[in-house]
């Protein structure tokens, strides 16, 4: 500006960004949309593919059905359907208690040595390749019982889902707001009831969220099973003995030269992505009907 | 699993080294403080007000917050709480049911008397001590459960189980509460969908289903509108008849409106205490008659 001008107030013109500028905006606009869309493709690829290859041999008869022996054409993974739903709901039977315990521990008195010693131990066994998890449940149940069983491949899926559990439960009940507890505290609530009473539901919808994450990490795994679990032929209920799921009949009718196998096998990769996100389904519209939320 | 806060019991009274002695104290009523607000002592024999507190200091950290207040509340009245931001209002009223207690730091020394009871004795009971205080927030903070577990919250922690008796009970905290011709035929939806002033009544209802014999009110109605306002006051001057009232306020009219005595605090001393009317109109400190006079605050 001129000082020969001094006081003189600029008008502002009434015009758009330059030319350059709306140039960024839109590239840097069109970049963040691609990204975006990147993130959808792989899971639109997923479904696509699985639908296209595993519909063609879906029928009542694959989820009533037990597989057939090689060369019989037909039959179902009837026990593998099954063998996944018990052996997620072991896992969860193990790690929703501790995990959801541990993890309002650590938010609400986790202060201290031991407390970062459990929030450090869980990050590192959120890394901890499955395959590891499933040498540890070997060691620590197989080994012992002397021989594979439902209850191992339970135990190696409850490590797994556990520090995904933790973690996530200690930050949404960190989310819970103060007045709430205070509120309930001078009511003369102990603080154990505040926390049982108020803050742990007033948490519940991030806990079944968390929940549901690991529950459909843990669904889809293979490897820990395939020295807990190992898998199973025929119809069994048992604890302790082998159990079939539905990952290890993939992965071993994914392998197996025969056509008929091949297309069982996207069939039950297609039903293992239904039962996830029908699990997720029940359990968050069932949140949603939880007293009090509106 | 009774995992009782251990800090609540690591900050009971204890005297401050290097700080005015702590003189040591024998029971209520033997008090020897001066300035405008020291109370009366009682004589023997009489009746001690519903709520007493005697050279009470408290300190967050190295911040000392409130200094030597003495005040009494007698029974069925109003006390309104007035002063400048940060004087310490809801700091001593939030000693009077130990919440400071919540907070890491805090240390405390002289007398707070409830209903008799010595409020940082050793052998108080705090969570006891607070079913027999009831507060209110100055944000509503209902639980985000439905209108009748809200009310039924206090009466549930009491052990009462009965159906017919909590409806009753919950039924009657939110006449008195003013609410419930609003509420009967929704008790089962979400507290959270209410008005902010319907909410702030829930907290009073609930706060009073378990008929607490002191009510502490946090600037209740400072989050609200005008007309949600004027429907608090009027509640507090009902509520007056069966229960003592704390109430803290900004608010000068609100405390000439609805309350019987006012104490004026400045920067966590107690200036002066009197009748609402007195202390308006003719207020014995100069600092109470600059502050009413709006010369500061
Ligand atoms: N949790 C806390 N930690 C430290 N200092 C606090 C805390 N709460 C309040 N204070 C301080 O204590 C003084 C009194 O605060 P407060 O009682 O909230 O005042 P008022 O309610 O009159 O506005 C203020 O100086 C404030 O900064
Ligand atoms: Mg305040």
């Amino acid at each position: 500006m001129s000082p020969a001008q001094p006081s003189a107030p600029q008008r502002l013109q009434p015009r758009g960004p330059s030319w350059n500028r709306r140039a960024w905006n839109a590239g840097v606009l069109s970049a963040c949309w691609l990204a975006a869309a990147t993130v959808v493709l792989p899971l639109a690829l997923i479904v696509w593919h699985l639908l296209a290859k595993g519909l063609p041999a879906m029928n009542l008869a694959f989820f009533l059905h037990m597989p057939k022996p090689v060369g019989e054409p037909g039959g179902g993974m009837a026990n593998a359907i099954v063998g996944t739903l018990i052996l997620v709901a072991l896992g969860a039977a193990i790690a929703v208690p501790i995990g959801v315990g541990a993890g309002v521990w650590l938010s609400e008195y986790g202060r201290g040595r031991f407390a970062s010693m459990v929030r450090y131990t869980a990050d590192v066994l959120a890394g901890v390749p499955s395959i590891v998890v499933g040498v540890v449940a070997y060691g620590l149940v197989v080994v012992p019982m002397g021989r594979f069983s439902a209850l191992a491949g339970g135990v190696a899926l409850g490590i797994l889902m556990l520090p995904t559990i933790v973690r996530s439960t200690e930050e949404v009940v960190r989310l819970v707001p103060r007045s709430y507890r205070e509120a309930a505290l001078a009511l003369g609530a102990p603080r154990w009831r505040t926390i049982q009473q108020v803050v742990i539901p007033a948490a519940s919808a991030g806990i079944v969220t968390a929940t549901v994450l690991a529950l459909a990490r843990a669904a889809g795994e293979t490897a820990p099973l395939l020295f807990t679990a190992l898998g199973n032929r025929f119809w069994s209920l048992q604890l302790d003995q082998p159990m079939a799921s539905l990952p290890v009949f993939i992965f071993d009718y994914a392998r197996a030269p025969y056509e008929d196998w091949n297309r069982q096998a996207w069939t039950g990769a297609l039903v293992l992505i239904m039962l996830v996100t029908l699990l997720s389904a029940v359990l968050r519209i069932t949140l949603r009907r939880l007293p009090g939320r509106s | 699993m009774t995992l009782e806060t251990p800090s609540i019991r690591t900050i009971l009274p204890e005297g401050r080294r290097g700080e005015t002695a702590p003189e040591a104290r024998a029971g209520a009523g033997a008090t020897t403080s001066a300035g405008a607000a020291a109370p009366a002592a009682h004589a023997p024999g009489a009746v001690e007000p519903r709520l007493v507190t005697r050279d009470f200091n408290l300190w967050y950290g190295t911040h000392q917050a409130l200094k030597q207040v003495s005040l009494e509340v007698p029974d069925h009245s109003v006390t309104a709480i007035i002063g400048p931001s940060g004087c310490g209002k809801s700091t001593l009223l939030r000693s009077f049911n130990r919440m400071n207690d919540l907070i890491p730091g805090v240390r405390v020394r002289g007398s707070v008397r409830v209903s008799g009871l010595e409020v940082y004795a050793p052998s108080t009971d705090v969570v006891e001590l607070r079913r027999r205080i009831g507060m209110v927030f100055q944000r509503p903070n209902p639980f985000p459960k439905s209108i009748f577990d809200n009310v039924a919250f206090g009466l549930r922690l009491l052990g009462l189980g009965n159906r017919t008796e909590l409806e009753a009970r919950v039924e009657d905290s939110l006449r008195h509460a003013a609410l419930w011709d609003e509420v009967r035929d929704r008790l089962g939806k979400s507290a959270l969908a209410l008005s902010g002033g319907q909410q702030q009544r829930l907290c009073i209802a609930r706060a009073l289903a378990v008929e607490p014999e002191v009510l502490l009110m946090d600037e209740p109605a400072s989050a609200l509108d005008p007309t949600a306002t004027a429907r608090i006051e009027e509640l507090v001057l009902d509520l007056k008849e069966r229960y003592t009232i704390v109430m803290v306020t900004h608010n000068m009219q609100q405390a000439a409106r609805v309350s019987d005595r006012t104490a004026f605090m400045l920067v966590g001393e107690l200036i002066e205490l009197g009748e609402t009317r007195q202390l308006f109109t003719r207020p014995r400190q100069k600092l109470t008659e600059d502050y009413i006079t709006g010369r500061f605050g």
